[in-house]
């Protein structure tokens, strides 16, 4: 019994983070229908700059981390502006191309700026641990659910209760009719493009004691947050945390009850189950179109 | 500049327009066909690679490019049928039947796999099929007894009427191209056919598609079986050339390798095809050119406008240092694909198409005739 | 019994009641027009028989065959074909294989026989191309031949429409708004156009319209909706005159 709590809180941490990189695929597409597949790069990026400002340039933990936020969103808002704007209005595909070359080109500057080794960072999380009962719950899981949760919320106020976010969703539906109603469309793109790069950087940072720095993690966990977004339905900020908890977990037990190799597989195949039945994900909306 | 008058129906169902197409292809296929007797082995080599990639490339375009039903898992496809041939090939079963078993076979998983995605559009169906190529690659590590895991299958040498085929040699080559001259005609031929219309309705307008009695559900799913099998088809191709198969040959890299080639080819073409692969094949050349050559060309141009030899020198060991960095191939992917489509959608074909207008409107050629219109408009949700 | 027949048809979207217990039939040959005023359920109806939403009750017989359960894509088979209020065209193809797709229901070849493109395709393929030609002859629509539907205007577009329906050969045509968005001249054409398919062609025509001119001009019934519920049917002048009709237009 104790060993499946244990599990699950791990299921949810890690589930947490691909929640978080899943929350910025989601944003990018609630704004501009855009699948950003280079979102995990992002975070791999933001876990780098934490790393120059803490770890190279020893600053304290809280400025560091503040540090790469800004400087990630800087980046986010740089990348919309050389990548994405010059191609906004075009098919689908081009701009999922496109992300997945700018993700090639981060994973590999980065591995030739810093090289491809694992750095680690000093958190006031990595040590410490919190005791319930015979419970042993440790400190950096914990800080990664806790700020989950409240970036979750945060955005999702702010998507559905603020101006701003309700123009982002506009232009997202009809990009040409925002343009007309005096929303500025560019503008639009880009803050959604910094702050759903600061969110990666903030899960970047969180996992840092976790995972390690590393220049492929972005690869690797960015893939994990795909089935994760798609679960929770590709245009629902809470279905993209619950969608990546779900995976989480069921990689964390699946790992431990299950034979060896299962732990890879079992989500995309819970994936591809729950498309079947639900083809627009958990929380996603059937649309049609009206002819 | 050619006029082409048209007389009859047969004008415009005919692959060769007019006669000076017939001309050019010719020359192209006896430049092809005496290639092995000019070219280093290394360069045939690449040509087999180049038209395995190719062949793929068409496969995967009937699906995505004309269907419309994006695809990031043809590495799965081509795994099954690779290992299909080499499962076979341990029973001593002839290549001719292993060669149709292994693209049959094939075609049938793209059938069972093109009925779930019917409901699945956009980014659901990329992202389904991405698991799918994923659990195709762990069933390949898991299933020992069959596929021998991750140690992997060893690939005998072709042999085709008792005579052995090595993959080295000159035959192989010719059976690859001939591979892909047939895939290229048969899709010719589909596209000038009610199918090939069917296909390409889907992609532009399911609803209108249904009300033309198109059943929609069934032609994706053939779209799906054809794809899957002429990958298929390739990866038996592939098997040989290889002659060692595992299952971490066939990740998801591959997959997106496949859509380089259309991508950067023109995604609409099946000229665009071909010149994709061989622009992907040519990368890794390119590469050790990079490393092993241009270092000391960079600093002979140097020293040409008088820097110092010690300068020199500097200049060349930076420029081996960076050409040999690990990551260089990814970032020269990533900008590649970035470059192509902000200033290249068509593609090269579509370059070679600007280019062969250029000289045909001389000196009326306008940079505008191309201008792709922005759709910001429809957003894909409500297809 | 009559060519066509709805019987109570409804669509219901939850608690709205787009389509409420429809019924009239369509005799062989005939035009006949639905008007109303918008939102009245008359593009609901047309979705209905085309089987792009299954009705909540009520069935639909062509011919006396019950088609209320048929795919959609089978409804082309059975000779009733259809034109979309917002254009359904493939904007990235030539008109001419737009008109080819239309003769879809018409093409006999399997698919092995296309990939080797056997003698018997390239018979159906110039077959094909004859019937859309002819299409193309009665709709004056020669000078689009090879244009991309996306270079085309509006006007155009909605009488390739039309024509795409026609190449079909279908007994039954449903006009969904064939004169929206076209100025005069081009809804007179439109307005030749339809009485040419009863009396050249003799296609029965079932119509969705505002303009009372054009439905005036060419329909021999015609029947008002509101909300979703026959308010009058019979000729024209009787429809137009009639009281309901009158109050669902002007306001009571």
């Amino acid at each position: 019994m104790l060993d499946f709590v244990q599990q699950l809180v791990s299921g949810i941490a890690l589930g947490c983070v691909y929640g978080l990189i899943a929350l910025g695929f989601v944003l990018v597409y609630k704004a501009t229908e855009v699948v950003n597949f280079a979102q995990g790069d992002l975070m791999m990026l933001g876990g780098f700059f934490a790393f120059t400002f803490i770890g190279m340039l020893g600053l304290n933990y809280w400025l560091g981390f503040a540090g790469a936020v800004i400087a990630m969103a800087a980046f986010g808002m740089l990348a919309e502006r050389v990548v994405v704007r010059p191609i906004l209005g075009y098919p689908q595909f081009s701009i999922i191309m496109a992300t997945i070359g700018l993700g090639y080109f981060l994973r590999s500057v980065v591995g030739m700026i810093w090289g491809t080794d694992d750095f680690k960072i000093e958190t006031p999380f990595s040590q410490g641990v919190l005791r319930i009962g015979s419970l042993v719950l440790a400190y950096d899981k914990l800080s990664v659910i806790a700020a989950t949760v409240i970036l979750c919320a945060l955005l999702y106020l702010f998507f559905n209760r603020t101006t701003l976010g309700t123009a982002m969703r506009a232009s997202s539906e009809n990009m040409l009719a925002a343009y007309y109603m005096g929303i500025p469309v560019k503008r639009v793109v880009s803050i959604v493009w910094a702050i759903s790069a600061a969110v990666a950087t903030a899960a970047g940072v969180l996992l840092a004691p976790i995972t390690f720095i590393h220049s492929n993690v972005g690869l690797v966990l960015g893939l994990k947050a795909f089935p994760a977004a798609v679960l929770g339905g590709f245009g629902s900020i809470p279905g993209a945390v619950v969608g990546g908890v779900l995976i989480g977990v069921i990689e964390s037990m699946a790992g431990f009850y299950l034979p060896q190799g299962w732990k890879d597989v079992a989500p995309y195949i819970v994936l591809l189950v729950v498309l079947l039945l639900k083809p627009e994900g958990l929380f996603g909306v059937h649309m049609r179109k009206k002819v | 500049m050619r006029f082409l008058f048209k007389t009859d129906y047969e004008d415009d169902i005919r692959l060769f327009p007019h006669s000076g197409y017939v001309v050019s292809y010719g020359i192209l296929l006896a430049l092809l066909v005496i290639a092995p007797f000019v070219l280093s082995s290394y360069l045939v080599s690449q040509l087999v690679f180049v038209c395995i990639y190719a062949t793929v490339g068409v496969g995967l375009l009937i699906l995505t490019g004309f269907t419309g039903q994006a695809s990031l898992g043809h590495a799965a496809f081509l795994a099954i049928g690779a290992y299909t041939a080499a499962y076979l090939q341990q029973y001593n079963v002839p290549f001719p039947v292993y060669f149709l078993a292994g693209g049959l076979l094939t075609g049938v998983v793209g059938a069972l796999v093109g009925f779930p995605a019917l409901r699945l559009t956009g980014i659901y169906l990329v992202i389904a099929t991405i698991s799918f190529a994923f659990i195709v690659e762990e069933v390949l590590a898991r299933w020992e007894s069959v596929t021998h895991g991750n140690e992997g299958m060893r690939v005998k040498t072709l042999s085709l009427l008792g005579q052995a085929v090595p993959q080295n040699g000159p035959t192989f080559y010719y059976l690859c191209l001939a591979v892909l001259i047939l895939t290229i005609v048969g899709t010719l031929n589909l596209l000038r056919s009610p199918t090939g219309r069917a296909f390409v309705a889907i992609r532009d307008s399911e609803t209108a598609a249904r009300s033309m009695g198109i059943n929609v559900s069934l032609y994706k799913v053939k779209s799906f079986a054809i794809s899957a099998a002429i990958t298929g088809f390739a990866g038996v191709l592939f098997a040989h050339k290889l002659s060692f198969i595992s299952p971490e040959m066939f990740t998801l890299q591959l997959s997106i390798e496949f859509i380089i080639v259309i991508l950067i080819g023109g995604t609409f073409s099946l000229h665009g095809a071909v010149l994709g692969a061989i622009f992907l094949v040519m990368i890794d050349p390119f590469l050790t050119y990079l490393k092993d050559d241009m270092p000391g060309i960079i600093a002979g141009v140097a020293a040409a406008f008088g820097a110092s030899k010690a300068a020199a020198s500097n200049i060349e060991s930076n420029v081996a240092a960076f050409a040999s960095a690990n990551g260089l191939k990814g970032a020269i992917y990533g900008v590649i694909i970035v470059l192509f489509v902000l200033f290249e959608p068509l593609g090269l074909y579509g370059r070679w198409l600007k280019i062969k207008l250029f000289f045909q409107l001389f000196p009326l050629y306008k940079r505008a005739t191309f201008k792709r219109q922005k759709i910001y408009v429809k957003s894909e949700r409500n297809r | 019994m009559s060519y066509f027949r709805a019987e109570n048809l409804s669509l219901h979207f939850g608690g709205l009641k787009a389509v409420d217990s429809v019924s009239f039939a369509v005799e062989k040959g005939e035009i006949l027009s639905i008007i109303g005023p918008n939102g009245a359920g008359k593009s609901s109806i047309f979705n209905l028989i085309s089987r792009i939403y299954p009705p909540t009750s009520g069935r639909i017989y062509f011919e006396d065959q019950d088609i209320t359960e048929q795919p959609a894509y089978d409804i082309a088979g059975l000779g009733i074909a259809r034109t979309f209020q917002n254009i359904e065209l493939f904007e990235n193809a030539t008109m001419l294989s737009n008109l080819l797709v239309g003769r879809h229901r018409h093409s006999t070849t399997q698919l092995w026989q296309e990939l080797l493109f056997l003698p018997s395709v390239r018979a159906g393929e110039k077959l094909h191309r004859r019937r859309v030609e002819q299409v193309i002859e009665f709709l004056d629509l020669e000078a689009y031949r090879d244009k991309l539907i996306s270079g085309l205007p509006y006007g155009v577009r909605k009488v390739i429409e039309l024509a795409r329906a026609l190449c079909s050969e279908p007994k039954l045509i449903l006009l969904d708004e064939p004169s929206s968005g076209l100025n005069v001249e081009e809804t007179d054409d439109m307005s030749f156009w339809i009485r040419d398919m009863k009396t050249e062609l003799g296609i029965t025509v079932l119509m969705v319209e505002h303009d009372m001119t054009l439905v005036n001009r060419v329909s021999d019934r015609v029947i008002a909706l509101n909300y979703g519920r026959v308010l009058a049917m019979g000729s024209p002048s009787e429809v137009q005159r009639h009281p309901d009709v009158v109050a669902a237009y002007l306001g009571a």
